[in-house]
């Protein structure tokens, strides 16, 4: 019946009252409000059918069922997947028992976590990086061994990370939903449980490579770009090309005129965005083999309104969404934004990183500058013997 | 005595073969119910007050009356046999010793449901008790109470025996249903509960073993009749399946208006304690419920006797009272350590976790090494508060009540014996030697109430 389709329901949320259609729940329609009151989601991800209820960052206090059963709901709800109701009013940010409850969640997220932020690819655009910085404590009070797991390599382009994975379920959902078959489940039970393929066979399908995406942490790389570069060093423009698999319609991450990675277009919640009604998921060969400028045709410069690292340094001037309050950080900065284009020398745009082999370190910089050295010797060296000529 | 609707007949020579069992009245339920409107065992049902006797308590006849009725979609009865609680092994006795009770119990109520197709869903560790049923099941089906047009009455119905894999998360409900569509066993997330959309997408109640039992005496003698036993709302008969350093461990079928104290020390039920100890402490229904010391197990905190029935035993709160739970009974003497007992649980948990969820992955993992940590005189005091604060977090905070069951033992653990916690950290080398802690049974312990 279409008049049901048009219901809408208000919703309060941290004191932000807002109408929404029915059937809404009240992560979207938080989103809808904005940044501030938005739970911070990390499996939940709205273009993947199911996904969502498992990591449970996104708990808020329902202070009020409905107006039509104002009660209090007895426990913290998943807001991803909880419907609004009619008359609700929900507490994010100003509850405390939610705040309390996601610096638990966050707490178990990390014990076994490897925090291997320095050398992992995700760094700078990691949701787990920014919701432990918003939610987490200072230290750990965790003592125990963590568990790890062997990298493995699934297919000539992506690599498992296992141990940086918070199972969230989400790239067997792009498996099941984006590809015609799934070659990945879980293995075991519990904290034990693991990703894995079936006897560590690749993953071969057109459409894996968004696994990589929708992946909130950096257990999922991309192999054409891990070590390569840190992302916020990049430069990101929106481009496309003709393809006969997906919408052609990317982000591509330069330095200079070089072409880093190929990434689909995100929104502000980190998700890939809709393009002409459709999620916008990319094939492999847009992703992974088409690193040449020439391949694509340059829309403009990528804006990214994201609270993160990966924000700073862009063409256009960043976006900055409004602060979330400061009380829930216990009076803390809640934002990380600093400039490290300055204060860099990897950044430097007279090497050719993408022709590495592995990692650029201090060495490619110091042989460079010793090849400089030697150079410039020569160079010298040349002019005397030119002025020794007769 | 007791008057017993459950396990009367249990000793008969030959009641686990359909002849015997017929012969010795079983079956007439089914005969009753055919010749009733559905609508009418339902409200049978709700007369007689019974509780889902699974571990949440919630009333049947409500349970049964949510189920949704689409026109044109099937609808499910599920059988939960998964009884995986340490401590409980009540339905084993049942499906071991009088298999029929159950099948006459599914026929009626798969009857009163509308369900053609009901499923038993067993314990893969139960695999003997699985033949037993399965033999039971292909008797009945060769006497015409099972198949199509059920003693001429037009009711066509199947009882189908699924055997599962042996995991304990597979006792939660809509695990089960995942796990009996041949999925990974993982809790779905609420709503849409079972009774909208349950196996196969259709409307589903799932009961346990026990519940679906006691309809056969409900419908046979009313439910009136059976609301009469029992106390408030906690009528019929309970089955206990009682363990622990008592002198006759065993299932026992009570009514709930016996106390505590009676059930331990008569010579009808436990026996006393064994060896001639002491009581210190109990788990009054299966391992994830609150231990209670001797003083606030017998006495609630305002002085009464406790019974054992659903309100008395949840008397209290957590913080003074704890739950009915499966029934299962477990008794700890005073030379049992609460630390090492607690620890054991929460291995358990750690080893059952499905792992969906983050609170309950890591936490119940979490929980077990700090417990480790103790038990073997490495700990610290603040490593008694963190386990107060892992436990607290995992709580209320999850996909399914596993996360609840891992958390409540440790809470009352802490909160009714934290001296003894303490004393692990205090006597690192001498809690390594004796494995007991210490007797606190006599003492009026202090609650920490927060
Ligand atoms: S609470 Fe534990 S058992 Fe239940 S869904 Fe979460 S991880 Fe699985
Ligand atoms: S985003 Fe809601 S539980 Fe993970």
């Amino acid at each position: 019946m279409p008049e049901e389709q048009e219901q809408l329901f208000t919703i309060t949320i941290d004191g932000v009252t807002i109408e929404v259609p029915k059937g809404t729940t009240i992560l979207n329609a938080a989103r809808q409000i904005g940044p501030s009151v938005a739970p911070p989601a990390m499996c939940y991800y709205s273009k993947l059918e199911g996904s969502g209820g498992k990591c449970r960052t996104c708990l808020v206090e329902v202070a009020a069922g409905s107006t039509k059963d104002p009660r209090p709901m007895p426990k913290l709800v998943a807001s991803c997947r909880t419907e609004v109701m009619d008359g609700m009013i929900v507490k994010n940010v100003t509850s405390e028992k939610a705040i309390d409850a996601r610096h638990g969640i966050v707490e178990y997220l990390l014990i076994n976590h490897p925090l291997d932020c320095p050398i992992c690819d995700q760094a700078g655009e990691c949701y787990l990086q920014d919701l432990s910085y918003n939610n987490g404590e200072v230290g750990t009070r965790y003592e125990f061994k963590r568990r790890t797991f062997v990298r493995e390599d699934i297919g000539p382009y992506i690599q498992l990370h296992m141990t940086r994975c918070i199972l969230c379920y989400r790239c067997l959902m792009v498996a099941d939903q984006l590809t015609d078959s799934r070659t990945q489940g879980i293995l075991l039970r519990g904290d034990a449980s693991e990703i894995s393929t079936y006897i560590s066979k690749a993953i071969d399908n057109d459409f894996s490579g968004n696994m990589i995406d929708v992946c909130p942490v950096g257990a999922l790389t991309d192999r054409t770009y891990r070590f390569k570069n840190r992302v916020w060093f990049l430069k990101p423009v929106d481009a496309h090309r003709d393809c006969d698999k997906c919408c052609g319609k990317v982000t591509l991450w330069n330095r200079g005129e070089e072409v880093f990675r190929v990434t689909s277009r995100k929104d502000p919640w980190g998700e890939v965005q809709i393009i002409d009604g459709k999620a916008a998921w990319i094939c492999n060969t847009c992703r992974f083999e088409k690193k040449k400028t020439d391949d694509w045709i340059i829309d403009g410069p990528t804006k990214i309104d994201r609270h993160s690292v990966i924000s700073t340094n862009h063409y256009v001037e960043k976006v900055i969404p409004p602060d979330p309050l400061k009380e829930v950080l216990f009076g803390r900065e809640p934002l990380l934004l600093m400039d490290i284009q300055e204060t860099s020398e990897v950044n430097s745009q007279d090497i050719d990183l993408s022709i590495l082999p592995g990692p650029a370190t201090s060495t490619t910089f110091i042989e460079r500058d010793e090849q400089k050295e030697i150079e410039e010797a020569d160079a010298e060296r040349l002019a005397i013997n030119d002025h020794k000529k007769p | 005595m007791s008057k017993k609707l459950l396990l009367d007949k249990i000793n008969v020579p030959g009641i686990k073969t359909f002849e015997v069992y017929r012969r010795e009245g079983g079956y007439q339920s089914v005969e009753k119910a055919l010749k009733m409107q559905t609508g009418d065992i339902v409200e049978e049902v709700k007369k007689s007050g019974l509780r889902g006797r699974g571990g949440a308590g919630f009333p049947t006849g409500l349970k049964w009356s949510f189920l949704a009725k689409p026109e044109g979609v099937a609808r499910y009865l599920v059988c939960n046999a998964d009884e995986s609680e340490p401590g409980t092994f009540k339905d084993r006795y049942l499906m071991e010793f009088i298999p029929h009770l159950l099948i006459e119990g599914m026929i009626t109520s798969s009857f009163a449901l509308g369900s053609n197709v009901s499923y038993i869903y067993i314990r893969g560790e139960y695999d003997w008790v699985a033949d037993i049923l399965q033999a039971a099941l292909d008797e009945a089906k060769q006497n015409g109470f099972l198949g199509k047009n059920i003693l001429g009455s037009g009711f066509d119905c199947e009882v189908y025996l699924y055997r599962g894999a042996g995991a304990y998360i597979c006792g939660e409900e809509t695990a089960l249903l995942e796990s009996l569509e041949g999925k990974r066993g993982l809790p779905r997330i609420k709503p849409p509960f079972p009774a909208v959309k349950g196996v196969w997408g259709c409307p589903t109640v799932v009961n346990n073993v026990e519940t679906i039992c006691a309809v056969v005496p409900i419908i046979n003698e009313g439910g009136d009749a059976y609301a009469k036993i029992g106390v408030g709302k906690s009528t019929g008969t309970k089955l206990i399946s009682a363990c622990g350093n008592i002198n006759k461990p065993g299932v026992y079928e009570i009514d709930m208006t016996i106390s505590v104290e009676e059930f331990i020390y008569s010579d009808e039920y436990c026996g006393g304690i064994a060896n001639g100890k002491r009581l210190k402490a109990c788990i009054p229904g299966g391992s994830s419920v609150p231990i209670l010391p001797a003083n606030l197990l017998l006495k609630t905190a305002k002085g009464e006797p406790r019974l054992m029935n659903y309100e008395s035993l949840a008397d209290g709160g957590f913080i003074t009272g704890s739950s009915m739970g499966s029934g299962g009974f477990i008794v700890l003497d005073e030379d049992q350590c609460v630390v090492r007992h607690t620890y054991t649980i929460s291995r358990f948990y750690h080893h059952e976790s499905c792992g969906q969820c983050s609170p309950c992955r890591e936490g119940t993992g979490w929980l077990e090494k700090i417990f480790k940590k103790i038990e073997t005189g490495k700990g610290e005091m603040k490593d008694i508060d963190l386990l107060w604060d892992v436990q607290r977090r995992i709580e209320g905070n999850t996909i399914c009540p596993f996360g609840d069951a891992a958390a409540w033992p440790v809470a009352a653990a802490i909160r009714h014996f934290r001296d003894e916690f303490e004393w692990h950290v205090l006597n690192p080398e001498e809690c390594l030697v004796r494995n007991f802690g210490l007797a606190h049974y006599a003492d009026a312990l202090e609650a920490v109430t927060s």
